[in-house]
């Protein structure tokens, strides 16, 4: 049975990312094994990768570094072998080049970019936190059969701005356009949380189970 | 564009709901997992457990109920109740709940609000304010409405803000059980004062009450009860108040 390694370095949505897509597998035709791993071996051998995260960007990107060898093997498996990727929040964010929360912090530089804090307009409350309507950019496999006008659950006062506009791949609206997810080849990201957002989430994890990319 | 929250809220004492919970079509059985089923399929955007356990033994079966609900009901999930530190708060979030709602504490020890964000993120830490009017302004009170603390609801507000807490949960005292709606007054005064969230709670009566706290008041979500245990207001027929009143909702089939 193929794996999907799902990165335990101490990010609070773990289990909740878990418990989303044992759910999302049952979706799919072929049955995925869902791996909670911190070992790093098992991540450079897996056949998907996902990486949760929530919270403070410097944090995470410590934690990740924490594990012994961890980002090596996201490397090899992810940017070497091609596996499909997918990050949620924290975890997508951690793909850019760097985080501007509290400080300057080095991304995995895997997508161009930067998180900063979002301007939203005037009377508009940060963390922006709840639903808000997904406007899909690209025709993507992940974000197909979402139905009408999906809505998907977010919950951040950080989001990331892409250094090259072909990598959106979904935005929503917040006073500003803000990065709702985005695509780079094997790599997908979405700063909401499809482990939290009903129908919609789940569809999009069972899309992200199945993809393959070219 | 992001919508208004409609957010039911469970009262659970020692793994069971207290507050009778009566939809049409699904018998109290007491268990908050199916009742949390239950508004997960109705399309709630949020659900809230109050844990109202006074004992110890009661924590544990809390959190039980918390990862069982996570099992199976994949939108956001809000925790309060009895929570005194960031331990508190990490063994909910570890459980499946993604905001944790701090009450006494929050108001007896300020420092503990910061000390959960730094631990989870601001997006994880709720301050939960119980106020009543008094005079020209509006004071806390703690311990479930007893505790009289002589502390000024919006003050605190902006320092549990200032302090790192990612949104509030507002409940007005003299607007709770009454279904008289919503306190306007309060919610427009706090949601002045402050940029995170502000869920509005305490007074629901109608689906007409809902709109007020959003459109009037600047809240960014409203919670409520009663209405929705008993089924006198449907999360369906919520939603089409808020939206025929200019209050804009998540579409839901």
């Amino acid at each position: 049975m193929p794996t999907l390694a799902l990165i335990d370095y101490g990010s609070g949505n773990l289990h909740s990312a878990e418990r989303a897509l044992r759910a999302a597998s049952t979706l799919c035709e072929t049955p995925m094994d869902i791996l909670v791993t911190e070992d790093a071996e098992a991540v450079s051998r897996s056949d998907r990768v996902v990486l949760p995260g929530v919270g403070h960007y410097a944090d995470c990107a410590a934690g990740l570094r924490a594990v012994d060898g961890m980002v090596d093997a996201l490397e090899t498996a992810v940017l070497q072998r091609g596996v499909p990727f997918l990050g949620i929040c924290v975890g997508m964010q951690l793909l850019a080049d760097r985080g501007l929360e509290d400080g300057e912090t080095a991304g995995l530089g895997w997508v161009g970019g930067e998180v900063d804090r979002i301007k939203a307009g005037p009377g508009l409350a940060i963390p922006h936190m709840g639903w808000n309507a997904l406007q899909i950019q690209q025709d993507h496999p992940v974000l197909t059969g979402l139905g009408d006008d999906p809505h998907v659950y977010f919950t951040h006062s950080y989001g990331m701005v892409l250094s090259n506009s072909d990598n959106l791949a979904a935005s929503t609206e917040y006073g500003a356009p803000i990065t709702a997810a985005i695509a780079k080849a094997n790599i997908f990201g979405t700063q909401f949380h499809p482990e939290k957002s009903q129908r919609v989430g789940l569809r999009l994890l069972a899309n992200f189970l199945e993809w393959e990319p070219v | 564009m992001l919508k208004t929250r409609i957010i039911p809220c469970l009262d659970v004492k020692d793994g069971r709901t207290v507050k009778g919970v009566n939809f049409v079509g699904l018998r109290d059985a007491g268990d908050p997992v199916a009742l949390a089923k239950a508004y997960d399929a109705q399309g709630a955007d949020e659900l809230c457990f109050l844990d109202i356990t006074a004992s110890h033994e009661g924590r544990g079966t809390m959190l039980d109920v918390v990862r069982r609900t996570a099992e199976q009901c994949f939108m956001p999930l809000t925790v309060g109740g009895g929570v005194r530190s960031a331990g508190d708060l990490v063994q909910l979030l570890r459980a499946g709940a993604d905001k944790v709602a701090i009450n006494s504490a929050a108001v007896a020890n300020p420092a503990v609000i910061a000390e959960c964000a730094a631990k989870a993120g601001s997006q994880a830490v709720v301050v939960a304010i119980d106020a009543r009017k008094a005079g020209a302004s509006w004071e806390i009170f703690t311990h479930g409405g007893r505790k009289p603390t002589g502390i000024d609801a919006i003050e605190f507000a902006k320092e549990a803000q200032k302090r790192g807490a990612g949104e509030i949960l507002l409940t007005s005292m003299d607007k709770d059980g009454t279904k008289s709606g919503f306190d306007i007054p309060l919610l427009k005064a706090v949601t002045s004062a402050v940029s995170i969230p502000v869920v509005a709670s305490g007074g629901a009566g109608s689906a007409a009450d809902l709109a007020p706290a959003i459109l009037e008041g600047g809240a960014n979500a409203v919670l409520a009860a009663s209405i929705f245990h008993f089924g006198e207001v449907s999360l369906s027929e919520a939603r089409k108040a808020l939206a025929d009143a200019g209050a804009p909702v998540r579409p839901f089939e």
